[in-house]
C-alpha cells in the first residue's frame, strides 16, 4: 500500500509547551484514518499540522518531516496555499459563509480559477454537491441562504464545498459531534463513499464511529502516538494495555 | 410544599419587578429622545415651505431660506465620506486582522483619543494645514476636518465588527486555499456589512451635526456654491446664526433648519439601510 503521506519525529509546540511529542505515522492513500485518544491529547493539533492550519497561531512550532506525495510541506518553499486546496479540510462545527448555497460551493471554485463558463461552474458546484449526497435536498433552493439549512446539511454542504476544489487528502475534525445519530449516520455513509476517491483523516470522540468508519486508527494520549494499527485489530485485540483500557472505558 | 410554593411565589414577584424596572428606564431612555424630536418638529414645521428649502438666505424680514446650506451640508458630508470611510475601514480591517503589534497598538491609542478631541481642535488645525495656505476658507477645508472627525470613528467600530466575525469562518476559507487578502476582502468584510454600515451610519450622523470645526474652516456663504473651493455654507453654521440671532422669525428659521437637519440624517441611514440589507 502507497503511503499518501508520511510523517516522522514530528514534534510541536505552543509557545514552550510541547503539545506532541515525536510522531511517526503513515497514512496510506485511499483509506479512512482516524485518531482517537481523549481530549486535549493532541489529535485535533496533529490533523492540523497536515494543512499547516496552525499556521494562523503566531506562537505554534513544528519539526520534523510531513511528507505528502513525497514532499516536505514544511520545508522553506512550500506554498501553503496549493497545499491547502490539496489537502481539504472538514470542521468541527459546521462554518458556512455566509452566502447562498450554490456561492458557498463556488467560492473554492472561484478563487482557484478551476472553470471556464458559467456553465462549467455550475456543473461543478452540482457534482460536489453530488458527491456530498446533498444534491437532492437543495437543487431547488441552491440561491437560498446557506444558514436555512439544518445542522447536517450544512455539515454536508462543508464536505461539498471542501470537495468542489478537487483535493486529494480531507481532514475531518469531529465531523459528527454536533448531530444527531441520523445525520451521523449520513456522514459515516458518506466518508466510506468518499474513500473511493479520497484519503481520509478523522478525528472523533465517537469509538464507535473509529470502529466504523476507519481502515487505520491511531490512539494518541497526552501529545503522544501510544498506538497505530489496522483497525480490525485495535478494537479486538489491541497491542497495548492503554489503548485497551481507553477503549473499553477502563480508564483511570 | 408550603415552602415550595413560597419560593415559587417569590420567583415570580422578583421575575416582574425586573422586567417592569427595565421596561421603565427603556421607556425614558426612549421619551427624551421622542420629546425632542416632536419639539422640533412642532417648533419647525410651520415655517417650511419650499420656498425655505430653495431659497439663499436673505436680509431679515426679506424671507430667505436654507437651499444653499442643504447643498453645503451634503457636499461637505460627502467629501468627509470619500475619504473618511475608506481610510477609517481600511484601518479598522489592519487593526482587526493584523493589529496585534506594536503600531497597532499605538494606532488603536491614538484613534481613541482623537474620538476624544473636541471637534473645534480638528478646526483649527485644519485652519492652519489648509486654510491658511490657501488664503481664504473653503467647502474642502470643512470636508476634511469632517473627515479627521470621521476617521477614527469608523475605524474603531469597524474593528470591533470584524473581530465579531468567528474565527471558523476565517479558516473554511483558508482551509479551501484562500489566501489571506481574498479572506479578508471576500468573506471577513462581508459577513462584517451589517457592523460596519451601522458604524458608518453613526459616523456621518455625528460629522453632519458638526457646526464648530465648520467655523473655521468652511465659513459661511450666503450664496449657492457647488466648487470646494470656496467658503461654503452648512445646515449646522446656518443654524447658528439664525438661532443667536436677534429676531424672532430667525428663530423660527433656525427650528425648521433643524428639522430639516434631522430629516436627511434619518433619510441617508434608511436609504443606506436599504442598499446594504442582508440578502443572505
Amino acid at each position: 500500500m502507497e503511503s499518501k503521506i508520511s510523517i516522522s519525529n514530528l514534534n510541536f509546540y505552543y509557545g514552550k509547551e510541547q503539545a506532541l511529542h515525536d510522531i511517526t505515522l503513515e497514512i496510506p492513500e485511499r483509506q479512512v484514518v482516524a485518531f482517537i485518544g481523549p481530549s486535549g491529547c493532541g489529535k485535533s493539533t496533529f490533523l492540523r499540522t497536515l494543512n499547516r492550519m496552525n499556521d494562523t497561531i503566531p506562537i505554534a512550532k513544528a519539526d520534523g518531516t510531513v511528507l505528502i506525495d513525497g514532499k516536505d510541506i514544511y520545508a522553506p518553499n512550500t506554498d501553503v496555499v496549493a497545499l491547502r486546496r490539496k489537502v481539504g479540510m472538514v470542521f468541527q462545527k459546521s462554518n458556512p459563509f455566509p452566502k447562498s448555497i450554490f456561492e458557498n460551493i463556488a467560492y473554492g471554485i472561484r478563487i482557484n480559477r478551476m472553470y471556464e463558463n458559467k456553465a462549467d461552474l455550475e456543473q461543478k458546484v452540482g457534482k460536489a454537491l453530488h458527491d456530498a449526497a446533498l444534491w437532492d435536498e437543495v437543487k431547488d433552493r441552491l440561491n437560498t441562504s446557506a444558514f436555512g439549512l439544518s445542522g447536517g446539511q450544512q455539515q454536508r454542504l462543508c464536505i461539498a464545498r471542501a470537495l468542489a476544489v478537487q483535493p486529494e487528502v480531507i481532514l475531518m475534525d469531529e465531523p459528527a459531534s454536533a448531530l444527531d445519530p441520523i445525520a451521523t449516520q449520513k456522514i459515516e455513509e458518506l466518508i466510506v463513499e468518499l474513500k473511493k476517491q479520497y484519503t481520509i483523516v478523522i478525528v472523533t470522540h465517537n469509538m464507535q464511529q473509529a470502529a466504523r468508519v476507519s481502515d487505520r486508527t491511531a490512539f494518541f494520549m497526552l501529545g503522544k502516538l501510544v498506538e497505530y494499527n489496522a483497525t480490525q485489530k485495535m478494537f479486538t485485540n489491541p497491542d497495548e494495555r492503554l489503548t485497551e483500557d481507553y477503549i473499553t472505558g477502563r480508564f483511570g | 410544599m408550603s415552602n415550595k410554593e413560597s419560593l415559587h411565589r417569590r420567583r415570580k414577584i422578583v421575575s416582574s419587578l425586573t422586567t417592569t424596572i427595565t421596561a421603565v428606564c427603556a421607556f425614558f431612555a426612549i421619551a427624551v429622545l421622542l420629546i425632542i424630536l416632536s419639539y422640533i418638529f412642532v417648533r419647525g414645521i410651520a415655517s417650511i415651505n419650499l420656498q425655505f428649502l430653495v431659497d439663499t438666505p436673505k436680509p431679515v424680514g426679506e424671507g430667505g431660506g436654507i437651499g444653499n446650506a442643504i447643498v453645503g451640508s451634503v457636499l461637505m458630508t460627502l467629501l468627509a465620506c470619500v475619504i473618511g470611510l475608506p481610510i477609517g475601514i481600511g484601518a479598522g480591517v489592519y487593526l482587526a486582522e493584523f493589529g496585534e503589534n506594536l503600531f497597532g497598538k499605538t494606532v488603536r491609542f491614538l484613534a481613541d483619543t482623537l474620538i476624544g478631541v473636541p471637534s473645534i481642535i480638528v478646526g483649527i488645525f485644519i485652519y492652519t494645514l489648509v486654510v491658511l495656505p490657501m488664503g481664504r476658507q473653503s467647502g474642502l477645508a470643512g470636508g476634511l476636518a469632517l473627515a479627521i472627525i470621521m476617521i477614527p470613528i469608523v475605524a474603531r467600530t469597524t474593528e470591533e465588527m470584524i473581530r465579531l466575525v468567528p474565527d471558523s469562518m476565517r479558516e473554511a476559507a483558508l482551509a479551501l486555499g484562500a489566501p489571506q487578502w481574498r479572506v479578508t476582502w471576500n468573506i471577513v468584510l462581508p459577513a462584517a456589512s451589517t457592523g460596519i454600515t451601522t458604524g458608518a451610519m453613526l459616523a456621518i450622523a455625528r460629522i453632519s451635526g458638526e457646526t464648530a470645526p465648520l467655523l473655521f474652516t468652511a465659513l459661511n456663504s450666503r450664496f449657492y456654491n457647488y466648487f470646494y473651493d470656496q467658503p461654503m455654507a452648512s445646515l449646522t453654521v446656518q443654524i447658528y446664526n439664525y438661532a443667536t440671532g436677534p429676531f424672532d422669525v430667525e428663530h423660527k428659521m433656525a427650528w425648521a433648519a433643524t428639522l430639516i437637519l434631522i430629516t436627511l440624517i434619518l433619510a441617508i441611514n434608511i436609504l443606506v439601510r436599504f442598499l446594504t440589507r442582508k440578502r443572505f
